[in-house]
């Protein structure tokens, strides 16, 4: 994985990609903005999803064999998959029985956390993501930037051009009208053929056995009910106890997602029903190191995390860069904190220092994740497991000058004697490293003459 | 009231503008103000950095240093942010400068005159972590002859982030950037906020750009006469 800083240098660059970034985020955060000011008992609200979130973490091996039990009872199969290759061999296998070269897929993240298309595409399977971005995405080989808007780095003009090379050479305009109407008659056809379908969840109810797809297109419905068979991949920490609690969540997420007081469709099956939809029902319910995450005391409230996306459209870091720069499925503060933890910190040691620690993140998020602190418990992990020497002497340096005033004063007054070449009219321009990226861009004011605490102690 | 002032590393090496104006200001005031002579830094560089143990040594210190004292002041919200954090002992006792006036006193007035088009930034750990809400417009509303101008899209982060500003520094400079465009857009004379580290950073860049607009602390506006 690229680091960040170095990833997100190359997104800097690219002009287009940040008036789009910032015209959309500022959109969907001024809509969300209005209809979460409009709910009296918000608060409660988040009080009540982060209660529950932490309920199913505390009682998770209970919740995940109750929701087994009700799903196999409902006449649905439950397969338990310790990480991707377990349940992608899954899917590969029901593709397989079938004797199906394509299945139709809802949008989802986890079935991207695992490379399921990859996977599948290996075993002569084609993938067709359904959802109107990914779509966008898999015809032109790019990838998600965002949780929600996966394209939405992407502009109406490149999908007008990428579609007339594409699915629809004589698609007329780039009016968004055109385009889906383009998108909708080209996949039309792709669901009435289908025989397999392939989602991700985003909830579980352990009570009921019942699985919940929320979206806005219509494509979840199709690919959750035209197919005969259906193999839906769950993450574990996605349970909810109880029926009810969609009550909460219902609330919570299009709200926070796409700024919509409620989404336009909300899919709910509980096992398989005669003569109606899917008549085989598979569920894999998915740990890839959840368990982990799992264990750690502080790190774990980000597997509350529903995937409303609130956090990126407020990160003044993710509004910048996009989505690409965090190298993973799951980008922006989110992502800082999640994807160290599911691929190991050592292996993305710079995402948990990809925030300046503003905390516009923790304030809108749903399930009250308090990133921040996560952040921060991450960061002192990455620092343990892989920070470069110069860095720890240098922190040590400081720690030890920090120790007693006298250190400081004479830290302070080597430093402004050195500081005395580089200075002009009491700021500095230039500065060798390793501060020299601050001047890069930004003057430095000057060491004055005197400390705070020779004035004080001048005053007698 | 006898008013311990937490001057802050920074506040005593490189800024030490604000922590001189809040003693103007506290004196002002009628209050006695007292600077321990021991201190030194409440341990954020490296909490936030990642390095706990250096953190948890430096606040400790912080602790013994400050534990006599009833009411310890600071014209840092990020520093008062971290001392709440780290040191939980002195916590209740330690307050941000325009928190310890408006909320802690009940003063707005301070006495203050300064005759400028000044814009307030909000910064991040005084909006989120230590929340002095509204304190220092108030304060500012009372300056006299001081015409305060709304800075657009006020409560987006400037960019600085402590070591983010050095290991991100691409991604602190775009943020940066449209701050100071923020700024300049209000025709201000003055960008104010109640942390010198933010101020560092815009006024780096608003230097570079060569703009007319100064950055001037809270404090040191409220010490103006």
């Amino acid at each position: 994985m690229t680091a960040f800083p170095a990833a997100a240098r190359k997104e800097l660059a690219n002009r287009q990609l940040r008036s789009n970034l910032r015209n959309a985020t500022d959109t969907i955060r001024a809509k969300r903005a209005r209809v979460v000011d409009e709910v009296p008992d918000w608060e409660e609200l988040r009080e009540a999803g982060q209660a529950i979130k932490a309920d199913v973490l505390a009682n998770l091996g209970d919740y995940l064999v109750q929701f087994e039990a009700a799903v196999t009872a409902a006449g649905g199969q439950v397969h338990w998959a310790r990480d991707a290759a377990e349940a992608n061999a899954v899917v590969v296998d029901v593709a397989r029985a079938h004797g199906v070269s394509e299945v139709v897929k809802v949008k989802s993240l986890t079935t991207d956390e695992i490379r399921l298309n990859e996977a599948l595409a290996a075993a002569g399977v084609h993938a067709l993501e359904t959802d109107f971005a990914e779509l966008i995405l898999q015809l032109d080989g790019d990838w998600s930037s965002h949780i929600l808007v996966p394209a939405i780095h992407r502009n109406r003009r490149e999908i007008r051009d990428l579609f007339a090379r594409t699915i629809a050479p004589d698609v007329a305009s780039d009016d968004p009208a055109v385009l889906a109407e383009a998108a909708r008659l080209y996949l039309r056809e792709r669901f009435l053929a289908a025989k397999v379908g392939v989602s991700g969840a985003n909830f579980g109810i352990a009570e009921t056995g019942t699985v919940c797809v929320v979206e806005s297109e219509g494509n979840g419905r199709m690919c959750t009910t035209l197919p005969t068979v259906l193999v839906t991949i769950l993450g574990i920490e996605k349970l909810l106890p109880h029926f009810a609690d969609l009550e909460v969540f219902l609330q919570l997420l299009p709200r926070s997602a796409t700024g919509e007081r409620m989404n336009p469709y909300t899919s709910l099956w509980t096992g398989v029903t005669s003569e109606d939809g899917p008549q085989e029902l598979h569920i894999v319910l998915l740990d890839n190191r959840r368990t982990r995450v799992l264990r750690d005391d502080v790190g774990r409230q980000a597997l509350h995390c529903i995937r409303c996306s609130a956090c990126l459209n407020v990160c003044p870091v993710y509004s910048r860069t996009g989505g690409h720069a965090y190298g993973s499925v799951y980008p922006g503060p989110i992502g800082a904190i999640l994807t160290p933890q599911l691929v190991g910190i050592e292996n993305a040691p710079s995402l948990p220092y990809a925030s300046t620690l503003c905390g516009a993140c923790y304030e809108v998020c749903p399930v009250k994740i308090d990133i921040p602190k996560v952040l921060l418990h991450l960061r002192a992990k990455a620092v343990e497991a892989t920070a470069p020497p110069g860095e720890r002497l240098l922190m040590r340096v400081a720690a030890w000058t920090l120790a007693t005033p006298r250190r400081l004063s004479l830290a302070r007054r080597v430093a402004a004697q050195a500081q005395r070449p580089f200075v002009r009219r009491g700021v500095i321009r230039r500065l060798p490293r390793p501060i020299a990226k601050w001047t890069r861009s930004r003057d430095l004011k000057a060491i004055p003459r005197q400390s705070f605490r020779a004035w004080w102690e001048s005053r007698g | 009231m006898r008013v311990a002032l937490f001057v802050t590393c920074l506040g005593d090496t490189v800024v030490p503008e604000a922590p001189k104006a809040t003693v103007t200001v506290l004196e002002r005031l009628g209050h006695e103000v007292v600077v321990p002579r021991e201190q030194t830094c409440c341990g954020q560089l490296h909490l936030n950095s990642g390095y706990r143990d250096m953190a948890r040594a430096l606040a400790a210190r912080f602790a013994r240093v400050f534990a006599g004292f009833d009411a310890i002041v600071s014209p840092s919200s990020s520093c008062v942010g971290a001392v709440r954090e780290l040191s939980p002992e002195v916590a209740p006792r330690v307050f941000e400068l325009s928190e310890f006036l408006v909320t802690k006193l009940g003063v707005e007035d301070v006495g203050a005159a300064f005759p400028r088009r000044v814009t307030y930034h909000p910064t991040c750990h005084s909006l989120r972590v230590t929340r002095v809400g509204d304190a220092p417009a108030r304060l500012l509303r009372a300056v006299r002859g001081l015409e305060q101008i709304e800075l657009p899209r006020a409560d987006e982060c400037c960019g600085f982030g402590g070591t983010f500003a050095i290991k991100n520094a691409e991604t602190s400079t775009a943020m940066l950037m449209d701050k100071c465009d923020a700024i300049e857009a209000t025709g201000a004379d003055v960008c104010t906020a109640v942390d010198g580290s933010c101020l560092l950073q815009i006024a780096g860049g608003l230097s570079r750009r060569r703009s007319h607009v100064r950055t001037v602390h809270l404090a040191e506006i409220l010490a103006a006469t």
